[in-house]
């Protein structure tokens, strides 16, 4: 990967010093090139940093005047100026570990199957299909939420579920549909291709030798997959997981659109609920008060922040598993 | 100790779970796709792609200044972002080997995971802030932010995947490197990068949460850059969340135009990288 046939070693039998002779014989142009590449090359860190730069500066009157305890408090009141997040981060939060606990069994059941079970020439359909899916525009699926999901949860699936689970805390209260269980439907449709693809892709690179060893000693096909494949590829498909949920925790318009932007705490998988980005969506273009947007960009410094450091594990796990890009990028 | 015949029972009841997470995952895919034919072929006609939209009241009216909206604010996008995407995506293919290469790859695959919405009050910061105003052009870099680093990482792909021997051909003719690598390396990497392109721009073409703030919105047929402006997902996004049975059958006519484009743009890059391989 080093050695670039362009900038490394064309020959091995050239030793380094000729190869720098080599190089200083070198057209003017190749300098320039490599000049205006590493430039454009440099845009991007440059950018990432700007990015936190305007982030911190643009929160810093909310930062100063709410510290920490913007994390702990659940007041949202622009007129009188108070901001508490902890509804937003809940909101967050919660929604995407019930996207997870929905989407992370099914994901990996999909790339088994693709990887593993499904016959050849059902394959590349069906991973099509799946990618696909990553390809609906969030606002269609909030769309698809408002006017099927909800009305479906609500007046056909409720009813009939609600007597044997009224009992649990987490479904209490009243279901009107706009909620933290259609949020994570939701996203957990949205979320289940990323997982599958990259899951699909870390399987396929377990060495066949391993399967054929499992069969071997007399495995079937699920205890090979199940006792040799899955624990051989744990680490990328961790790394998967937490791509996954790092989509959920930044994903904005479908969200918005059905889990009822409520700028409360509550446990209650029915009741409606709200998200950094989902806040970040509905109150930017109409802030009240400098101070306003102050707190608006401290939510969304903590979403960046939540994210990159959900992405950059995920990205570590993921490219000890398939070196170089592959597998991370192929699928997104 | 398991019997043979449980094992081989929870063999075939583990494959059979997986066939249907197979299915149950394509289900919400059809179920979309289905409604979004159902209730969206019936709004669409001729005044959707010519008009824009009407005052309250009046019924009627469409979609032409979103559509014309986005496919503006795409283009811009990818006149930023292409050339800047292609250029760190050769970067990192023939110089990526260093340290610098290892960073920005990794700093391309963090902004692949930034939520768009973070993206876009980025560029509320640089173009709308400073400027005053809501405007096209700032959507169109939200959008291009957004570009960049899907440009970039195909791009990189594609370059890594052109044989040496054309290299070296290429040097012992005398080509200098930088010759070498944008006529021959990128010639030949040509109908990866365009695919790469293409999914990028299908990406940006649905994109609604950098534009909130940046390009807005409009309900008059704008194409002017420094003014706010309309946009496929941002109207449906508008007219889905409006109490008006009007404005609900409108945005899923929408709704139907921009999988339409998405998925247009997706198939041509399939048929691009198609036709390559066949060729080779």
């Amino acid at each position: 990967m080093t050695a670039s046939p362009v900038t490394g070693a064309p020959a091995p039998r050239l030793t380094s010093e000729d190869r720098w002779k080599a190089l200083r014989t070198v057209s003017r142009g190749d300098v320039v090139y490599r000049a205006v590449l590493t430039g454009l090359a440099l845009l991007l860190p440059l950018l990432l940093l700007t990015l936190a730069v305007e982030l911190v500066t643009n929160a810093w009157p909310a930062i100063r005047r709410f510290g920490f305890g913007f994390f702990a408090t659940s007041v949202w009141d622009p007129v009188a100026g108070r901001f508490g997040a902890l509804p937003l981060i809940f909101g967050t939060l919660y929604s995407s570990l019930v996207a997870m606990v929905i989407a992370v069994p099914l994901a990996l059941g999909v790339a088994i199957f693709l990887a593993e079970f499904a016959p050849r020439w059902m394959r590349r359909p069906v991973a099509t299909l799946v990618e696909l899916l990553a390809a609906i525009p969030s606002v269609i699926y909030g769309l698809w939420g408002i006017f099927v999901l909800l009305p479906l949860l609500r007046d056909t699936l409720w009813p009939v579920v609600r007597p044997a689970l009224d009992w649990l805390p987490i479904f209490r209260g009243t279901f009107y549909g706009p909620s933290v269980l259609a949020g994570g439907i939701i996203l957990a449709v949205m979320v289940l291709p990323y997982v599958a693809a990259v899951s699909r892709e870390v399987l396929l690179a377990v060495p066949a030798a391993q399967r054929e060893a499992a069969l071997a000693l007399g495995a079937t096909r699920w205890e090979a997959v199940w006792t040799v494949v899955l624990p051989y590829g744990r680490t990328g498909i961790i790394g998967a997981v937490i791509l996954g949920l790092g989509r959920a925790l930044g994903e904005t318009m479908a969200v918005t659109m059905v889990i009822g932007n409520r700028h409360e705490v509550s446990a209650s998988l029915v009741e409606p609920g709200y998200t950094i980005a989902a806040a970040i969506a509905n109150e930017f273009a109409e802030a009240v008060s400098s101070l306003h947007l102050s707190a608006l960009f401290y939510a969304g410094l903590v979403l960046f922040v939540v994210t990159v450091a959900v992405n950059a594990v995920a990205r570590l796990l993921i490219w000890r598993v398939a070196r170089g890009s592959a597998a991370g990028s192929a699928a997104i | 100790m398991a019997t043979r015949l449980t094992r081989r029972v929870v063999g075939a009841a583990m494959t059979g779970a997986t066939y249907s997470a197979a299915l149950l995952a394509i289900l919400p895919l059809a179920a979309i796709l289905v409604m979004l034919v159902m209730k969206g072929a019936g709004a669409l006609d001729w005044d959707f792609f010519t008009r824009s939209s009407v005052p309250l009241g009046e019924t009627g009216g469409g979609f032409a200044h979103a559509i014309v909206g986005t496919l503006m604010m795409v283009g811009l996008a990818c006149l930023i972002g292409i050339p800047i995407g292609i250029g760190i995506g050769i970067f990192l293919a023939e110089f990526g080997g260093g340290a610098l290469g290892t960073l920005v790859r990794f700093v391309a695959d963090v902004f692949n995971g930034t939520p768009s919405i973070v993206l876009g009050i980025f560029a509320w910061t640089w173009l709308v802030k400073p400027m005053g105003r809501f405007s096209a052009l700032a959507g169109g870099f939200a959008l291009a932010v957004i570009l960049v680093p899907i440009v970039a990482r195909t791009t990189e792909e594609m370059v890594r995947l052109v044989p040496n021997s054309l290299r070296e051909a290429a040097l012992a003719l005398g080509y200098p490197r930088w010759r070498t690598s944008l006529q021959i390396v990128t010639r030949t990497a040509g109908t990866g990068i365009v695919t790469g392109c293409l999914v990028a721009m299908s990406r940006v073409a649905g994109e609604t949460a950098p534009l909130l703030f940046t390009a807005l919105g409009n309900q008059f047929f704008s194409t002017r850059l420094l003014e706010p402006m309309a946009a496929l997902p941002l109207q449906v996004y508008t007219y889905a969340i409006g109490p008006y049975d009007e404005w609900n059958r409108q945005a899923w006519a929408g709704a139907l135009v921009l999988i339409l484009l998405v998925l247009v743009l997706g198939l041509g890059a399939r048929l691009v990288t198609r036709g390559r391989q066949r060729q080779a």
